[in-house]
């Protein structure tokens, strides 16, 4: 979608909304909107986009209370200010409405995670994501590293980068808008995305990348939406596996779950920010028993977020619940890094190939 | 031998003061701190006392001072019906002397311990003597008196005594000076205000240093004074028995009929035949032996419970919600007074009372106010029954959370009322328990709990109605501003909402651009005559709509209008001003209203 069209279509819908307000209280009602129910109970598998979407439950928001009314005027504050913004084709990022909400009298937000949610709220009714809002998010997107070449259209143009030989050894750094970077081509086999920077920096100082022809991502974490989305767009361009290695443990594992079948916050656009066929590399509970690695025993939490996996609907493959079992009778997690004990090369000479060997990847 | 011989010459008797001396603590002087609260509290429950006594109006005058380094001069002063010359040096230089020890009937003083304790204290630590005024009427002039204790024979020394020149009519002016320290200013205070609490018809007027305070009354009626009666057989121990008959001059039947409460003749010689004692023996001639048989048979035999209403005085369910009103402000205070009962052939009632919102501290505990005979019991609330009887309620069952005490903006008052309050310990602090007594709080208690759950209930709804008066009178219009704005469309018109919901009559007020409107929509289905009471800063002078009246009190204006609104019409005012204030409409039921501030 171009951004004429995108920005079209986010003018369109949010005036929509408008209109249906405005109807609605001409007839002499109180005004209202629907909005499906966010939470892990309302998330279905879409046999179809092989991703976790809202299911059918909807939760109606009316004007009745002092409350949902200044939820809705809050909304229609934000609604004014992003059609303001696409006529002047401005952008600002999420925190900036924050603080331009100081001026909204009533309507000013209590904090900012409330215009976060405002905003995923909008992009839910309206169906298209908050960059065709002119919204930015404050979040700063990961590094990427590998033999492939995108082309970025910065503010001195357009701009062709070799993620090897144009950028630094830290990398490319992925942009807020991902949208409208061409992935131009690539030599790669793989992409392996990292949850710690320490990895990723191991990877490419044992040369990895040049060795196997991979591509090399680090999620920081749980990773941003952008990130999110350049797995996407790479896994659907270039039909590449994408393969996730993070630490050990039961949050590592929703770091994963997110890359592939979609965060339950963000469940609305699964579709463009999942990646379905992103596979689980490591670090995996059998190989703690396996490699013999240094280990930490599972605290009282984490033994409750495994086990609220286990009710998951995304955990509930054959795979996960033998995994997922495995660590909770061995009571042990690990971090990827964890194999520095064997030595620096280890987990490049030893555990990559061989685990990527069974996986069929190389 | 030798050593008994050397022992004995150590061996010799001690006199009270000399114990008391030696235990301090026993009577509420265990640090300098407190002996002030101690002194300030025996004085005055001694001249709330000796005024009930008199028929009188409490007034009373406190004033602590700072003289030296350390040393603090206490002076109270009570219009009670003074205190006959004669007497003085007994009642403050000897400990152990009073008029009420051995009266059955409910008194705050019992023992005629307290306030001599405290002369005792002064001299101990600042060895300076307490000077009395005292005077008991017109005819007779006031004495002045400088006593101290001997502290060897429990007797008073009077160091000075002179008639002196003296403005009140009748009362007691006492003054100790001893060592201590104001860091329980605040306790102070607060045992002050809760006193006046519980006894709305005195005035407290109170100089702390510089700063002056004034507890005022509520009531000006006199309290009643509780009526000694004859104790009760089944409360009675074997000294006081053995006292009594020594006493006596009469015939064994007629010893317990005259001596004794609710015992008839029949009663009596019941009592006569168990105890095998004949009926015409004169008791002052019984054995120890026989006394020891008469005192099995008087409590073996059935006697109906003691008289409980002319020997206790409970404060009454107004006066308790009048006294708590005045000192605590709240949004909701009910109390409760039991009707009395009995234990141990004591008379006792217990009275309660719970207060919630208002300017109460919205987290915490709640607020306890735990009382014995009308007297503030103001430490060791942990050892208390009554504060055991309060986490024993199951209160998140009345909708008040707890954790093992109730919490939040709630107060709780427990009043015990007794002959004989059965204390801990002789510093009168806690209340032992005794499960007659905790049967009674907790019903009281339990009683409240009901009462308060339905004042919740019913503002929660009221909460619920505003809540929706404010999202459709202030936040939809907002919206509909917004929306049209977005849309490009003309501003849409809300009344059409708010008439279809509210069904009501609609007060609403707002400021824009210097100008204060108001603007009353009558949705009902009816004409209406209301008055609508606007007090704020503003003069409203040049109101397009003049009111019916104006008045000005300390800069704020109360503006009424009169008028009638027919159905499904609006009456709208507008002024020049800030806005603000309270708006109210008169004329017409609660639930037929609502008043919205749009600048809120």
């Amino acid at each position: 979608m171009s951004k004429e069209e995108l920005d079209a279509r986010s003018m369109k819908a949010l005036i929509g909304i408008a209109n249906a307000w405005y109807d609605q209280m001409k007839d002499g009602e109180i005004p209202s909107i629907s909005l499906p129910t966010r939470t892990k109970y309302n998330i279905e598998y879409d046999d179809a986009s092989e991703v976790w979407k809202y299911g059918d439950k909807e939760s109606l928001r009316t004007a009745a209370t002092a409350k949902s009314a200044t939820h809705l005027l809050k909304m229609a504050y934000v609604i004014g200010f992003v059609k303001q913004q696409l006529i002047e084709n401005r952008s600002s990022t999420l925190r900036e409405m924050y603080y331009i909400s100081e001026g909204w009298k009533r309507a000013k937000f209590g904090a900012q995670d409330e215009s976060n949610f405002l905003v995923e709220d909008l992009e839910i009714i309206s169906d298209l994501p908050r960059e065709g809002f002119h919204l930015r998010p404050e979040e700063n997107g990961a590094s990427i590293y590998g033999p492939m070449r995108i082309r970025e259209p910065t503010r001195r143009g357009l701009k062709m980068i070799h993620c090897q030989d144009d950028v630094g050894s830290a990398g490319y750094s992925i942009p807020n808008n991902v949208e409208n970077l061409d992935l131009v081509d690539h030599d790669a086999k793989f992409v392996i995305a990292m949850e710690t920077g320490g990895m990723y920096d191991r990877l490419i100082e044992n040369g990895f990348d040049e060795e196997y022809n991979a591509i090399l991502l680090h999620l920081k974490g749980q990773p941003a939406r952008s990130t999110r989305r350049l797995l996407n767009r790479i896994s659907l361009t270039w039909n590449l596996p994408i393969l996730v290695f993070t630490d050990g443990d039961p949050w590592s594992y929703r770091i994963y779950a997110s890359v592939a079948y979609g965060a339950i916050k963000s469940a609305h656009m699964s579709e463009i920010l999942a990646t379905p066929k992103a596979q689980f590399l490591g670090l995996q509970p059998s190989d703690i028993r396996d490699y013999n690695l240094p280990s930490d025993k599972l605290s009282e939490k984490d033994v409750e977020a495994l086990n609220a996996e286990l009710t998951d609907p995304r955990f509930a493959t054959d795979y996960w619940k033998k995994q997922i079992n495995l660590q909770l009778e061995l009571g042990l997690k690990s971090e990827q890094q964890a194999f520095a004990a064997r030595g620096l090369d280890f987990v490049t000479k030893k555990y990559l190939p061989a685990r990527l060997t069974e996986m069929g990847v190389i | 031998m030798v050593l008994a011989e050397e022992l004995a010459k150590q061996q010799r008797s001690i006199s009270v003061a000399e114990f008391f001396e030696k235990n301090k603590h026993l009577l509420g002087f265990d640090s300098p701190t407190r002996g002030v609260i101690t002194t300030v509290k025996e004085a005055v429950d001694n001249a709330l006392d000796a005024c009930e006594e008199a028929q009188v109006l409490p007034d009373i005058y406190i004033s602590i001072k700072k003289t030296g380094p350390e040393i603090f001069r206490i002076i109270v002063e009570d219009n009670g019906p003074g205190i006959v010359p004669a007497q003085v040096p007994f009642v403050y230089g000897k400990l152990l002397y009073g008029s009420r020890f051995h009266q059955i009937r409910q008194t705050r003083g019992q023992q005629g311990i307290g306030i001599s304790a405290a002369v005792l204290y002064a001299q101990l630590t600042s060895g300076l003597p307490t000077v009395v005024i005292s005077r008991t009427g017109t005819k007779e002039p006031a004495h002045k008196f400088e006593i101290q204790i001997k502290i060897e024979t429990n007797e008073p020394d009077i160091i000075s005594e002179q008639p002196v020149e003296w403005d009140r009519i009748h009362g007691t002016r006492v003054q100790i000076e001893f060592k201590s320290t104001m860091s329980a200013k605040k306790k102070l205070l607060e045992y002050l205000k809760y006193t006046s609490v519980v006894n709305p018809h005195a005035r407290f007027r109170v100089e702390l240093d510089d700063e002056s305070f004034t507890f005022e009354r509520v009531s000006q009626e006199v309290i009643a004074c509780p009526v000694a009666i004859q104790p009760h057989p089944h409360g009675i121990e074997f000294g006081q028995l053995k006292r009594m008959a020594t006493a006596s001059d009469e015939k064994l039947i007629d010893f317990l009929v005259n001596g004794f409460s609710r015992v008839g003749k029949k009663t009596a010689q019941e009592m006569c035949d168990k105890s095998g004692l004949k009926a015409t023996a004169k008791v002052k001639g019984l054995t120890a032996e026989e006394l020891k048989n008469l005192l099995a048979a008087m409590q073996s035999v059935a006697v109906p419970a003691p008289p409980t209403t002319q020997c206790l005085s409970p404060i009454g369910e107004d006066l308790i919600r009048r006294g708590l009103d005045k000192e605590f402000q709240m949004d909701f205070v009910a109390a409760r007074t039991r009707p009395s009962s009995v234990y141990s052939g004591h008379p006792f009632a217990v009275e309660a009372a719970i207060g919630y919102g208002g300017k109460l501290p919205p987290e915490g505990n709640a607020v306890i106010l735990r009382f014995a005979n009308r007297v503030p019991l103001m430490y060791q609330q942990g050892a208390c029954a009554i504060t055991e009887c309060i986490s024993n309620v199951n209160w998140k069952s009345y909708n008040i959370s707890q954790q093992g005490l109730p919490m939040g903006a709630v107060l709780i008052l427990v009043h015990v009322a007794s002959t004989n309050v059965p204390f801990t310990s002789e510093s009168k602090d806690a209340i032992a328990s005794i499960p007659e007594i905790e049967k009674e709080i907790v019903l009281a208690l339990q009683d409240l709990g009901r009462e308060l759950k339905t004042f919740l209930s019913r503002r929660d709804r009221n909460k619920l109605a505003e809540d929706r008066a404010r999202a459709v009178c202030a936040v939809i219009p907002e919206i509909a501003a917004k929306v049209s704005e977005i849309v490009e469309k003309p501003v849409v018109d809300t009344t059409p909402i708010e008439g279809r919901l509210m069904k009501k009559l609609i007060a609403k007020k707002w400021t824009r651009d210097g100008k204060v409107t108001i603007e009353v929509n009558n949705y009902t289905g009816s004409d209406v005559e209301i008055s609508v009471y606007d007090i704020s800063t503003d003069n409203a002078a040049d109101a397009d709509m003049p009111p019916a009246f104006s008045t000005e009190m300390e800069g704020q204006f109360t503006k009424v209008w009169k008028m009638a609104i027919p159905k499904q019409t609006v009456w709208r005012v507008t002024y020049t001003g800030k806005g603000g204030g309270m708006l109210d409409i008169r004329g017409v039921e609660d639930t037929k209203k609502m008043v919205v501030d749009l600048d809120v």
